[in-house]
């Protein structure tokens, strides 16, 4: 492994003196909460007031437990993560309060002259889900003292990963939209392939921490590139296997692409090799190559994705509507219920974004991408703080699976990317992906918690060292 | 691992950024193009959203917009359809806002400046509450439009009235007609499929021939020869002129001659007055040689015949007389035919002129726009158009048309009790002649000035058209306007 540097700027701790101890930052996470809080309000109030002419008697119930939402994290945060990141935090708040805002003022388009929809009852439907987040993003708090002691479950959680991903191809009844995603029982329909997200990106870190000496030394050195043996190129061929399988059964181009693309980014940082990246892109390519010419559907996604105008009826629909909303969004948008984005199809879950761009123009669609860099960019940082090797590549993982899924959905939808069927972390309509999206920046919370911990202060229960498989690196 | 992730980070930061160059190129640079696309539903959705102004003649809505079930909130609806066709247009799905629709729609759609500032626009700006239109009240009168459009049924042809002393229009007919209904539902297949009936006949009907065509004029256009020759002071309607049976145009062989290759008089000279009662064409193609080019270019664009358009506020063609290279081309000019070129609605206007004393008044169709709660927010104000020649002209003029009805070739445009002035026209061209009949009545003092144009009719204009210009004035005097 190269020296690692740090920074100065990289290590809250290397700017203190010894002795002075490390500021915990909860009060700045208290009011930036407090702001996400008083935005998502003002935008609930807003809607509201636009589009039926006075304020919905919702209101008070939804702003209470909005609020008690945050007040509830935050309070364990304080007490079992005191140390944690204080920008993670309200960037989820303010994204997710943005999304029920929006969510919201999609259910009620149905008031709006017009309209072709009715009026429906979502945004309650994903207070409860955002509840149910925060249960899940508490009790990974709770039981996960220390994330390291994760990587003892690496296989059990690959196994698990395994079985979601595949459940819905097994099943029947899980087709939506041409996508096998679901999994139905009851009035229910939950997407496994969210949770099996996170439990691959754990086991990555597990095997790869185990595995990078092997990956990253044995090897042949070919123009310039330094190649890995064949035989250590089973894990990525797995992977890989594993993600035309998701495409091929489950028809689902954005899973595929999401798993890969976190697992050859893991694999570089792991053994610092870029041969890795050029050996995924390759297979990327080749995978890519062989897809469109077998499979109709992404045939038909690329074709459109291409000129989208010209399959405007068609195929190209979704993305031309969504253009068209962005579009009439302009600079400045139309204000929140001002404009139509209820014009779009399914804009409650895939295309959000072109109503955010629609009702709150180029500035509140820039906002909104900024505050995931932040988000993206705090979890990386704390990949970079912390020093255990297995947290390091877990919170890269973690936060870069969360770049990697704004980037393909928000390029699907402004048409940069061919159209998938991700949903954007956090802002869009479904349970599934807010829950599971709640775990992983719980896990984040962990890991920065450790990051930014002062050497010798009290983990509650500490690990026993003999029992981590991984190496804990002391940088 | 640090040097690999701060590589990641950086690459994160550029798909970002790659992410917000690229709504950017779409919320702005693109953002025109986007929001005006037809397939757009928003622009439509959103102008279906609110409720459309009407359009008013005589207290009755002839254009309205009603609530309906559907996706769309309003449907523009047009109760007597057909008959105020050619004046209202229609709002279409499909094709976009046409006619008055179009003229008038900054009015209508409310974003006129005028309505911003009332009160009822006001409440609703700052309640968030959809902004609903302003309407408009027409200068039509119900009886000269629905005579008009019956007396050119079967017809292809118009009619224009104007009351002289204003400019304000009476009428304003154009046949064939068509159903602005059938182009406004929101059935786009219903839509499409009676366009292409519309187009598919001999003259789209939705082609306004009124304003938005130009026709030879023939002998409507001695009016102005003999206003320019009234006015140069060295003509009354008593100077002899020569009005031999044939012509030859100076500097060419060919024989200009008269109607039916009649002679004009036994002697082959003829007072002023004589030779517009019956419309000799020697006597008048000599008559604008000897006034010269200028003196009858001067009157033709005194009265607005200079080729420029005008809106009153649907577009008017410009109507023009064309380059004149040679006297022999005046003289064909000075009986309306060569490259002289009318629209019914300029013909209307030179009646109108000699009917209010030589002050022509600007034609306008919109009386007043109202806002939303019905108060007059703007009244049209008559403005003067232009003063072509005194009003000691345009008594002789009204004197030598008179006697056109009374005694010449208007004579079918007769009503009883009531002197009628006119003139006759029968525009050669390609096909059959055209038929031309301008007038006022009464003359003594005109209420009502009309153009009746029938393309092609085949006859002349004596026949076919002063006598639709008769029951227009009849249906007109007789509504007590």
């Amino acid at each position: 492994m190269a020296a690692p540097v740090n920074g100065p700027g990289t290590d809250p701790r290397a700017a203190l003196a010894p002795g002075t101890a490390v500021p915990t930052r909860r009060g700045t996470e208290l009011l930036l909460l407090g702001f996400a809080v008083l935005i998502t309000l003002a935008a609930h109030l807003i809607i509201d007031i636009t589009v039926t002419g006075s304020p919905g008697t919702e209101m008070v119930t939804f702003g209470l437990w909005f609020s008690a939402l945050w007040v509830v994290a935050h309070v364990v945060v304080r007490r079992f993560a005191p140390y944690a990141d204080p920008l993670l935090l309200p960037c989820v708040a303010v994204l997710s309060g943005l999304g029920l805002s929006m969510i919201h003022r999609l259910d009620i388009a149905g008031e709006q002259v017009g309209s072709n929809g009715a009026v429906s009852v979502d945004a309650p439907v994903q207070l409860v889900w955002a509840t149910v987040g925060l249960v899940l993003f508490i009790a990974v708090l709770v039981i996960v003292r220390d994330h390291r002691a994760l990587s003892r479950f690496a296989y059990t959680l690959a196994l698990i990963g395994l079985v979601l991903l595949a459940l819905p191809a097994v099943l029947p009844n899980s087709e939506i939209n041409g996508a096998k995603l679901w999994i139905r029982f009851g009035g229910f329909s939950i997407q496994p392939g969210e949770f099996a997200k996170i439990c691959l990106i754990v086991f990555f870190a597990a095997y790869l921490v185990d595995k990078r000496d092997v990956l990253a030394l044995a090897s042949r050195r070919v123009l310039r590139l330094e190649l890995p043996r064949g035989r250590d190129l089973g894990p990525v061929l797995l992977a890989w296997v594993a993600s035309i399988l998701v495409l091929v059964f489950e028809r689902d181009l954005g899973s595929s692409l999401l798993l890969f693309g976190i697992f050859v980014v893991m694999l570089y940082i792991a053994t610092e090799r870029a041969s890795w990246l050029v050996i995924g892109l390759l297979l990327f390519a080749g995978g890519a190559f062989v897809a469109y010419q077998l499979f109709g559907h992404v045939r038909v996604r690329v074709d459109t994705w291409l000129d989208p105008f010209a399959y405007a009826d068609t195929g190209g629909y979704q993305v031309v509507q969504s253009l068209f909303s962005l579009g009439t969004g302009g600079l400045f948008g139309a204000g929140l219920g001002g404009g139509r984005p209820d014009q779009v199809p399914v804009a409650k879950s895939d295309f959000i974004a072109a109503a955010i761009g629609e009702e709150l123009g180029l500035f509140g669609l820039v906002a909104m991408i900024v505050i995931y860099l932040v988000l993206v960019e705090r979890g990386l940082r704390t990949s970079l703080v912390v020093r255990d090797g297995f947290g390091k590549l877990l919170a890269a993982g973690l936060a870069f699976s969360l770049a990697w899924q704004v980037f393909v959905v928000l390029g699907g939808v402004t048409g940069l990317l061919p159209l998938t069927g991700l949903t954007t972390p956090f802002l869009a309509y479904g349970g599934s992906s807010l829950v599971a999206n709640f775990g992983l920046v719980a896990l984040l919370v962990r890991i920065s918690d450790a990051a930014r911990r002062p050497a010798g202060a009290a983990v509650a229960t500490p690990p026993k060292l003999t029992d981590a498989p991984t190496e804990v690196v002391q940088q | 691992m640090n040097a690999p992730l701060r590589k990641v980070a950086i690459s994160v930061l550029v798909l970002f950024t790659l992410l917000i160059v690229n709504v950017n190129v779409i919320q702005v640079f693109r953002a025109d193009e986007l929001r005006a696309d037809a397939r757009n539903t928003r622009v439509l959705v959103e102008q279906y959203d609110e409720q459309r102004g009407s359009i008013i003649v005589d207290g009755t809505e002839i254009a309205v917009s009603e609530a309906t079930d559907g996706p769309l909130t309003y449907l523009r609806r047009y109760p007597q359809g057909p008959l105020y066709a050619p004046v209202t247009g229609y709002n279409s799905l499909i094709f976009g806002n046409r006619g008055l629709e179009e003229a008038v729609d900054e009015v209508l759609s409310g974003d006129d400046a005028r309505l911003a500032l009332s009160f009822r626009r006001l409440t609703e700006l700052f309640t968030g509450q959809d902004l609903s239109g302003g309407s408009v009240e027409l200068t039509l009168d119900p009886a000269v439009q629905e005579a008009a459009m019956s007396a050119l049924e079967g017809r292809v042809g118009a009619v224009v009235a104007l009351d002289p002393q204003t400019g304000a229009v009476l009428g304003l007919a154009s046949t064939p007609t068509y159903d602005p209904n059938l182009l406004s539902s929101h059935d786009p297949t219903a839509i499409r499929a009676y366009a292409e009936e519309l187009e598919a006949q001999e003259t789209d009907p939705r082609t306004n021939i009124a304003i938005s065509e130009r026709y030879p004029a023939g002998s409507i256009f001695k009016v102005v020869v003999a206003a320019a020759a009234l006015a140069s002071g060295e003509y009354t309607p008593e100077t002899v002129i020569p009005a031999p049976q044939d012509y030859i145009l100076p500097g060419t062989s060919t024989d200009l001659q008269n109607f039916g290759d009649r002679p004009c008089s036994p002697s082959g000279e003829q007072p002023l007055i004589e030779a517009l009662t019956i419309s000799c064409n020697t006597a008048f193609a000599q008559l604008g040689i000897d006034l010269g080019e200028d003196a009858v270019r001067e009157m033709a664009e005194a009265l607005g015949i200079d080729g420029t358009s005008f809106d009153i506020p649907l577009p008017v063609e410009g109507s023009t007389i064309g380059d004149i290279e040679s006297d022999a081309a005046l003289g064909q000019t000075s009986i309306g035919q060569r490259d002289v070129a009318l629209t019914p609605m300029h013909a209307a206007m030179i009646a109108a002129a000699v009917a209010n004393d030589g002050v022509l008044m600007d034609p306008y169709l919109v009386e007043s726009v109202q806002a939303p709660d019905l108060t007059v927010i703007d009244q049209t104000e008559p403005e003067t158009f232009s003063e072509p020649f005194s009003a000691d002209v345009a008594e002789q003029l009204t004197r030598m048309m008179t006697n056109v009805v009374d005694e010449g070739t208007g004579r079918r445009a007769q009503i009883s009790g009531i002197e009628v002035a006119g003139k006759t026209g029968t525009a050669e061209n390609a096909g059959p002649d055209h038929n031309w009949f301008i007038g006022f009545a009464p003359a003594e003092d005109p209420s009502i000035a009309v153009a009746v144009f029938i393309r092609n009719g085949g006859g002349t204009g004596g026949d076919i058209s002063a006598p639709i210009a008769r029951e227009v004035i009849e249906a007109h005097l007789q509504g007590g306007g």
